[in-house]
């Protein structure tokens, strides 16, 4: 209790042009409570069969004294986390933090983005509702699709060949327990390397004449003004936008009309509904996935390409790479939502 | 070595002799023009050409003969253009035998030639008139195609239009004395509706009530059989009610057309049984008990058509709201069902069969509105709440600010180069 409160006393958080990206990390933290919470208080209720997980929503959206609130708000929650972590990685980005000593901070923020895509898609089937059984239908497939492993994961994911009983609960177990474990441990490894390394500063920032303000209370009281606002604009969408709920999953009917992922997988499926069939002698699917995944390593190991061998940041190219990124997910999330 | 060689190859020559069969036919009609050339440029669209039957099984001669005096040897078989009333029977040669047809449509029927001949059509050639249907202005000839198929002119989108080319054509039926506005009133009605706007293949055609290859117009006596194949709970009701004996022995059809018309069937409301154009009025006037029986059917039937409207207008309100309504959708559905079941009712001609239906959906429309309107106020409640939480939220930041300004005035704001 002594370490907490000497280092609530003596840390400090740098102030200059680009301290306000420090928040998103803060919000990011924020709204994973939120979902742990609300998502403690969905499972009071939430039955992970095909034959009840859809009505025990709806009892849950119905019946259950702020049960809307409750699940509106654990469905809102889940796409501004998503979006803040985007934003928190894409400031980084740009503010050049993943440099040395930051490295395995970079990386550990990468699995937890990665991890907290994986709440997103377990999570969305287990409504068990229509979109969501052919979306996570269409998801598999093209985890399936993948070249060598993609089989064995798509049978893996689905806990057979096609989604189905196996898969809800499967997901759900996902969802529960096995992706809270894994996130929770490297929620404090992150926070941790947070800690150890300090907070960076822009390369553009002398760290040696930057100000410097105490993390508490000042840095936090600004903090949780960010988290109240945060609070608010949650409460306006799940009052205003109340999480829809649709119609149960029929494994036998056609899958509905423009079927298409959740947001933050749109752009990947548009730019793979680009791809022709065939490219030469490949399968464009799976030269689209190759892509995807050979980006998402680059990216992964981005401190290891984006310094040079003294340690200092390739702030023109992770820059140009950057906003050539941001700029892509950003024309793509919108054309796959239009188109 | 070399005559198994040689009985192999006259074996190969053999079996692509046998698989390239000649046929002189429509190798010398091709090369004709106009009506002597169609069938041969028509047939390879034929059913029958895809089963290998070929101009022979139908018109005699020799198909392997280059000599058309040979080939149309009157002599050795060859009949030339059937006379139109010979063609039931030369058709029926094969579709009539169980035997030659099981090797090609097994499940087809073949009894065709006999119900054609119990036919209106089939009864007027037996008696000598040769311009009446025979089985190729239906089915067409030489380009013959399975039912199913949509170019056929029986395939049922497009069998309305084949019966009209005869029935719709004054000219043609003047000499029988039968009207041709059957196609022009049938366009009016729900059924071509169904059919063709709707693309519902099973939506009753022209065959559906009056046969196919026996058709006929249906007898006063069976037209609610044949309505009620289809409509089968409405004949029940109607079989046993008041009205049975007396439209049955109406004048002019009789049955379920009194009411609702033979081939301009219209989608029935209450103005048939109330109003200035009820077909009730035409027996009852309004001041008597079956005048005042109807208009109480009219009544129950549109006020429970207004209500369940109106609770379904508040839900699906409360649905764009964003709130969850689907039990109540459910039970709307559960409501319309009701008032099916009421207009089903109806065709017993017996208000207390009606009240139950009417009763239940009603219920179910109130229980529906309620829904839908506690769901309305629950979305105000929302924004209520979420309006004071908002308030509270915007006093809370307000005041930590203010905590802010405070302690960092007191000097403890920031160090510098720490």
């Amino acid at each position: 209790m002594s370490g907490v409160i000497e280092l609530l006393e003596h840390k400090t958080v740098p102030v200059h042009s680009a301290t306000r990206w420090y928040y998103f990390g803060g919000i990011t933290l924020f709204l994973f409570a939120i979902q742990v919470i609300t998502g403690i208080l969905l499972l009071l209720y939430y039955r992970p069969t095909v034959a009840e997980a859809f009505e025990s929503v709806r009892f849950i959206m119905t019946r259950v004294e702020f049960g809307w609130l409750i699940r509106s708000i654990h469905s809102w929650s889940a796409n501004l986390l998503i979006f803040a972590a985007f934003v928190h990685m894409f400031s980084v980005v740009f503010t050049h933090a993943y440099r040395k000593p930051r490295e395995l901070t970079w990386l550990s923020g990468i699995v937890l983005l990665g991890l907290m895509l994986g709440f997103g898609f377990s999570g969305y089937l287990l409504p068990w509702n229509q979109i969501s059984y052919f979306a996570t239908k269409v998801g598999t497939d093209v985890a399936a699709s993948a070249p060598l492993v993609g089989p064995a994961m798509g049978r893996f994911l689905r806990g057979g060949d096609d989604v189905g009983a196996a898969t809800l609960t499967r997901f759900f177990a996902f969802h529960v327990m096995i992706l809270p474990i894994i996130t929770a441990g490297l929620v404090m490894f992150h926070i941790l390397l947070v800690q150890k390394n300090g907070m960076s500063t822009p390369p553009w920032v002398s760290p040696s004449g930057v100000r410097q303000m105490r993390f508490f209370p000042n840095f936090f009281l600004r903090e949780l003004m960010v988290w109240y606002f945060a609070l608010a604009i949650l409460g306006v969408l799940a009052a205003v936008f109340p999480w829809e709920l649709g119609d149960k999953a029929d494994p036998f009917a056609s899958a509905p009309k423009g079927i298409r992922p959740e947001w933050y997988f749109l752009a990947q499926f548009y730019t793979l509904k680009l791809v022709p069939s065939h490219v030469w002698i490949f399968e464009g699917e799976l030269l689209g996935i190759l892509g995807f995944g050979l980006l998402a390593g680059s990216w992964a190991v981005l401190p290891f390409w984006g310094m040079d061998r003294t340690g200092a940041a390739r702030t023109r190219l992770v820059t140009g790479v950057g906003v050539v990124l941001v700029a892509y997910l950003a024309t793509f999330t919108v054309l796959g939502y239009y188109k | 070595m070399r005559a198994p060689a040689i009985v192999f190859l006259l074996a190969s020559i053999g079996l692509f002799a046998q698989g390239t069969a000649k046929n002189t036919c429509v190798d010398c009609h091709a090369a004709l023009d106009g009506d002597t050339q169609r069938p041969a440029l028509l047939i390879k669209n034929d059913v029958h050409t895809a089963s290998g039957l070929t101009c022979v099984d139908c018109h005699g001669g020799n198909r392997n003969a280059e000599d058309p005096s040979e080939a149309m040897d009157r002599a050795k078989g060859f009949i030339g253009k059937p006379a139109r009333t010979a063609i039931p029977k030369l058709c029926a040669r094969c579709h009539s035998s169980p035997d030659f047809m099981r090797k090609f449509r097994p499940q087809q029927r073949v009894d065709q030639f006999e119900l054609y001949q119990t036919s209106v059509h089939g009864k007027r050639l037996a008696s000598g008139d040769d311009t009446v249907a025979t089985c190729i202005d239906c089915h067409s000839v030489h380009d013959i195609r399975a039912v199913k198929d949509g170019m056929s002119p029986v395939h049922p989108l497009r069998l309305p239009e084949t019966c009209g080319r005869c029935h719709a054509d004054q000219h043609k039926m003047a000499k029988y004395g039968i009207p041709t506005n059957q196609l022009a009133d049938y366009r009016t009605s729900v059924h071509w509706n169904a059919l063709k706007i709707r693309g519902d293949l099973s939506a009753p055609n022209c065959a559906s009530c009056h046969g196919n290859h026996g058709a006929k117009p249906p007898q006063v006596d069976s037209i609610a059989a044949v309505c009620g194949s289809c409509h089968v709970l409405f004949a029940q009701l109607y079989t046993k009610s008041v009205h049975e004996p007396i439209f049955s022995a109406a004048s002019g059809g009789g049955g379920c057309i009194v009411c609702h018309s033979n081939h301009a069937i219209h989608q029935p409301s209450t103005a048939m049984l109330v109003g200035p154009k009820a077909v009730c009025s035409q027996c009852h006037e309004a001041e008597t008990p079956g005048g005042q029986v109807a208009a109480q059917m009219a009544k129950w039937i549109d006020g429970l058509d207004s209500a369940l409207k109106h609770s379904e207008a508040v839900v699906t309100s409360a649905d764009k709201y964003g709130m969850e309504v689907s039990e109540a959708q459910v039970r709307l559905g559960d409501g319309r069902e009701n008032l099916v079941k009421a207009r089903l009712a109806l065709h017993s001609f017996q208000p207390a069969e009606m009240r139950k239906p009417i009763e239940a959906g009603m219920a179910i429309a109130n229980e529906t509105l309620r829904a839908g309107q506690d769901a309305l106020h629950e979305k105000d409640v929302r924004r209520m709440g979420l309006a004071a939480s908002v308030v509270f939220i915007g006093i809370t930041i307000l005041a930590i600010w203010a905590l802010i300004r405070r302690i960092e005035s007191r000097g403890v704001s920031t160090q510098d180069h720490i």
